[in-house]
Formats: C-alpha cells, structure tokens, sequence
C-alpha cells in the first residue's frame, strides 16, 4: 500500500472522526446548559438526581458508557444488537460532554458577583433577562478557558469510538498498520490530531480575543 | 409621601437587625443615614428595595402597600407583579457601582428604559445623553466601565439610575469604596441633585457632607433609630448619649 493510499483511506476515518466531534459540541454544549439550570434547579429531588447523573458520568471511563449504550439494549431488553452503533456513539458522547459542560457552566455562574443580580433586579429585570442579558454573556466569556481545555480533550477522546469498533480515523491506523505492518498510519493519525488540536486553540483564542473588549 | 417604612423588624439567623424602624420621606426631602458600622443601614435600605424580605412591618410607595403585616405581626407581600411595577418609584445606588461590564457607559444607562421601561429609543437616548453631560461624562458614552475611575464609574451608576425616572434614589454609601480624592466629585453630583430637589435617602459615613446636604439626618445604632432631625441639631446638638458619642469618634 502506497503512502497516498493510506492517506486517502485514512481521510475518511478523519471526516468519521471530525463529525462524532462536531456533533457532540452540537449536543453537549446547550445540553450541558440544561443539565446546568436543573442542577440549580428550586427541587431538590430534581438537583439530587442530575447530580447523580453528573457523577456517575464523570466518574465512570467513557469507554465503559459507550459499550454500555451499544450493548445495554440487548443484554437488558433483549434487543437485537447493530443499527444503532453510530447514534450509540454520538449520544454517549454527549450525555458524558454535557455532564462536564454542565459542570463548567456552574463554576462560572457561581463566580458572578451577586452584585449584577442585585443591580439588574432594582432596574426591574425579570430572572430571564438578568440571566440572558447580563449573567450569561459574562459567564461566557469566563468560562472560555476551560471549554477550551474540554474541547481539546474531546478531539482526542474521539478515538474512544474505536471501542465500538467505528471506522475513525484511530480504528483505521490500527487496522492498516497490523495490516500492512507500518509503523506511518499511527503517525498520519498523530498528525491528524495534532492539526486538530491546534485548529480549536486557534479559533478558541480568536473567540476570547472578540470577548476582549471588555474586563 | 413617597416612601413610608412602618415598623420594620428583620433578624438575620436570630440575630435582630432592624428593631421596629418606622421612616418616611417627603417629596424633595433629602435623608442621610448615619451610624456605627452594623447598625443595620444597609440592611434597611436593602428592605426597602426588596433585596432583602422583612419579617414584619409595612412599605408603600406613593400609598401603594408593598409590604402588609397581619394582626400576628406576619409580613405579606404584594404579588410579584404589583412589587415589579413598585419598582418604577426607587433607584439604588451601590457602594460597589455594580455596573454591567459588557455594556459600554451608554448602553448601561439605556437598557433599562428600553428593555424594561419600554420606553421610546430616541427618547431614551437622549435622556441617557443629558445625564451623562450633568455627570460630566458626555465624552465617556462609549467607553466600557473597566475604562473609567472609580468615581467616573459611580457617576454612570446614579446616571443609571436616573435614567429609570424615579422618585427616590437611594444610595447606601456611594463613595466608600472610592479613593480619597475621588469622593468630592460624587458628592458634587449627589449636592446638584439635592439642589434640584431630588428625593434622596443616603447611607454616608461622610458627616460634613450629610450635614450640607440633608433636610434630616437619621442616627441608627444597633438597629433602632436613636435620634432624628435637622442636621444642624443632630450634628450641633445631639441629645442622644450614643450619638454625641458616634459623632465624636468622627471629629479629631
Ligand atoms: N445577609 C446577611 N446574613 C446574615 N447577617 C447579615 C446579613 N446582612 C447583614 N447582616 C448582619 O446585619 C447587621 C447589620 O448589617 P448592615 O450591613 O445593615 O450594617 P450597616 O449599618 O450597613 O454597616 P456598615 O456601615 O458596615 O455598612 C450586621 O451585624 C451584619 O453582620
Ligand atoms: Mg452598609
């Protein structure tokens, strides 16, 4: 197998790779919003069970939660294994994102001065307002940082798909290089992560550069 | 009477802070509030602004009853609406400015009207345009407030707050979070006020100031109101053992 036709095997285990990622921020990122609010939620029965939710995600290998989502059906229901590896995949992977946005968002709630509050509420803002207009633009912008951190973490978790034997682009270094021993599919994907990563950090500081405008 | 507090109690975990305080202020009357620190101040301008809820006691603005207590002293509240439209009647000032960082000087002293005022855009703007020139601050209008001193930034706050057209302003200690050097230019704004006859009740540790400033000084200490009246009785002639002795911790 020539070097180009590595390549070009492996840019569809890229393009495979690249939408389990974009996807997932798709879901996670306003799913983790949710999660968020009813974490703060008035309830406690409702607090106390996205808790659980929030750590059981967290504290489980996302690995494990995917075989489970894959699998579970059929070893609880009896369900006919296959169909569903994709959707498997992608929802696994954002029910577990969501849970560490979620959490993101919380910190930077929790770190608004209660003075904005105070202030918004003496002008005669409803709660709606107060949140859409003067807490959440500030908290975005606080919590750049550390979505960014999860961000990249994410385009390299994406090779977890490999556990649910997906065709990404981790799975297809594997498969091409005991295939062929080589040693150079590992280092496409390498590079490919690595391209990756660099292009999130660069558009992530072009977003907090556009939030500069303010302190 | 624009505002009547009658027998206001409030208790923080047991502890009393506000002990049966009754206050009312005039149209054009200018208050201060002077006091040791923890006499419960803040605390009773916060109740009247409905930040904090009080245990028992009444409030209205212009008659409307805020606050309502029963005969076994519970405090009711007006429903959510009847208090949100009661918002249009007070303004508060804050010791840290509390102003939105996202929002340049302009828009932190439009968005208010605009979005919960409703009020017309071209209106509103020139409001906002004609308060920011009385606080000296026309050049200012697009700077953001993390640009702008500390009593650049108070300013735009009691610009905030009078763009809301209310008819009384409170302030709970306007200038202590700033330099010294600072102070006189909002106290300068707050004495033009006055001068306009503006409705004000100010939280001051700043005794020549509220001596200036005020039609009635309000002496609290351990939350009651020890001693009341015309600046210069309570500050030349207090009758009150704890005010003489407040008031001398304060001349060297
Ligand atoms: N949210 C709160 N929870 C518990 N205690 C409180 C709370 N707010 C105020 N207190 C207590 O109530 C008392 C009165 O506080 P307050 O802030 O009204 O005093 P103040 O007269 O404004 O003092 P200062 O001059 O220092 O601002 C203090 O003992 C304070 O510790
Ligand atoms: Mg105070």
């Amino acid at each position: 197998m020539t070097f180009s036709t590595m390549l070009s095997t492996m840019a569809a285990g890229m393009l495979r790779t690249c939408g389990i990622f974009f996807l997932t921020l798709l879901g996670s990122l306003p799913l983790g919003m949710v999660v968020c609010l009813l974490r703060k939620s008035k309830h406690a029965l409702v607090r106390t069970i996205v808790k659980i939710y929030i750590s059981i995600m967290r504290g489980t290998p996302l690995m494990l939660q995917l075989l489970v989502w894959y699998f579970g059906p059929y070893y609880l229901f009896r369900l006919p294994i296959g169909g569903w590896r994709f959707p498997a995949i992608i929802f696994g992977f954002v029910v577990n994102y969501a849970a560490y946005f979620a959490e993101i968002y919380r910190s930077g709630i929790d770190s608004m001065p209660v003075g904005q509050y105070e202030a918004a509420e003496v002008l005669g803002y409803t709660k709606g307002r107060t949140f859409f207009r003067i807490i959440l633009p500030q908290v975005v912008k606080r919590i750049l940082p550390a979505v960014t951190n999860e961000v990249i973490t994410l385009v390299k978790d994406t090779s977890l798909a490999f556990t649910l034997a997906y065709s990404e682009v981790f799975s297809l270094a594997k498969q091409i290089s005991a295939s062929q021993t080589s040693f150079v599919p590992f280092v496409i994907a390498g590079v490919f992560y690595y391209i990756a990563n660099y292009a999130v950090a660069f558009a992530m500081e072009r977003i907090e550069k556009a939030l500069n405008y303010y302190r | 009477m624009i505002l009547e507090m009658k027998n206001i109690q409030k208790s923080f975990g047991g502890v009393r802070v506000l002990r049966d305080i009754s206050v009312c202020v005039d149209q054009g009357e200018v208050v201060s509030i002077i006091g040791p620190s923890g006499s419960g101040k803040s605390t009773l301008l916060r109740c009247a602004t409905f930040l904090e809820t009080v245990d028992s006691g009444e409030i209205r603005y212009e008659g409307e009853p805020a606050v309502t207590t029963d005969e076994y002293g519970n405090a009711h509240y007006a429903a959510p609406d009847a208090l949100r439209a009661l918002k249009r009647y007070y303004g508060l000032v804050f010791q840290q400015f509390n102003l939105f960082p996202h929002y340049t000087v302009l828009k932190n002293v439009t968005d208010a009207p605009l979005t919960v005022q409703k009020r017309d855009k071209a209106e509103v703007h020139g409001t906002a345009m004609e308060l920011l020139r009385k606080m000296g601050l026309e050049d200012k209008a697009s700077s953001y407030p993390y640009q702008l001193s500390g009593g650049q930034q108070q300013r735009v706050a009691i610009a905030r707050a009078l763009a809301m057209r209310p008819e009384i302003l409170f302030f709970d200690e306007p200038t202590s979070a700033l330099d010294p050097e600072l102070t006189g230019e909002v106290l300068k704004v707050i004495k033009q006020l006055a001068v306009e006859k503006m409705t004000m009740v100010i939280v001051t540790h700043e005794m020549p100031f509220a001596r200036a400033v005020s039609d009635r000084v309000v002496f609290m200490d351990g939350g009651v109101i020890v001693e009341q009246g015309d600046p210069e009785a309570v500050f030349g002639a207090p009758q009150q053992a704890r005010t003489k002795q407040f008031l001398q911790t304060y001349q060297r």
